[in-house]
């Protein structure tokens, strides 16, 4: 029988891989697919929530439709400045990016 | 029944396809993973009976995000360097690993009290009802509008040329 924690644990599974993804990899847009799979774990664990512990008040599904929202905006701004930075610096990798380090 | 073997298979899938968006060398397949990555939670929503977030999820992620983020690969290529890692896998590795095991402990542990209502299907109207009526998220949705324009606009005023 699958239950809410088969569902908590594949996202908290998501998640990780996500982060890790997003600590490691130097090319910024790959940083950003990381940074998508990790709401995209999220979401999960909001509507796995809804459905097994309040399954009437689809409190969870709104959340992550809003999450979705936000997800698509912040893509389309996130990948805006990518190719703004690759067309000054012709580069995208994340550790030649450095102006404003210490 | 089903369900088990839908979710097994989903799971699976979602797992390996975030594996690769990862770990493999070339962007643009790993982008291509990622779109199956999307496809994989959008059936794991079909099995939570979330079926309009399910059709939102393809329309958005698959349809639009997606293909935005092929666009950004194909104008910011660099064959020859792919997808390197930086110098902090061991620690990433560690940190990440630390947080799975946390919150796999928190779930398993945590008294979960599971509702034994069946999901309502479908959930369009519902849904409708809860964003748009007078005592639901209206407020939220015409904010969100505002935040698409904004966000619109200040993609377009990044990427055109002088």
């Amino acid at each position: 029988m699958i239950g809410l924690q088969h569902y908590l644990v594949l996202s908290a599974v998501l998640f990780s891989i996500g982060l890790y993804g997003a600590l490691t990899k130097r090319n910024a847009v790959v940083i950003l697919m990381c940074i998508e799979i990790m709401l995209n774990a999220g979401n999960l664990a909001l509507v796995a929530f809804s459905r097994f512990i309040t399954p009437t008040l689809l409190t969870g599904q709104v959340f992550a439709l809003f999450v979705i929202v936000v997800a698509a905006a912040e893509a389309a701004v996130g990948l805006a400045i990518i190719m703004a930075l690759y067309r000054y610096r012709d580069t995208v990798d994340v550790t030649r990016i450095d102006l404003l380090k210490w | 029944m089903g369900l088990e073997i839908a979710f097994w298979v989903l799971a699976v899938v979602g797992v390996v396809a975030a594996l690769a968006v990862v770990f493999l060398q070339n962007v643009f397949r790993a982008a291509l993973m990622l779109m199956l990555g999307f496809l994989a939670i959008a059936g794991l929503y079909v099995t939570l009976s979330a079926d309009f977030l399910a059709v939102v999820q393809v329309l958005v992620y698959v349809g639009g995000i997606s293909v935005l983020i092929i666009l950004a690969i194909m104008l910011t290529r660099d064959v020859q360097r792919g997808s390197p890692a930086n110098k902090l896998q061991v620690p990433a590795f560690l940190v990440s690993g630390l947080l799975l095991a946390v919150i796999i402990m928190a779930v398993l542990i945590g008294p979960w009290t599971i509702a034994s209502l069946p999901p309502q299907t479908p959930t369009t109207a519902a849904l409708a009802a809860k964003l748009l009526s007078p005592d639901g998220f209206i407020l939220a949705v015409e904010i969100s509008a505002v935040l698409i324009l904004a966000a619109v606009l200040g993609a377009i005023v990044m990427v055109r040329e002088k």
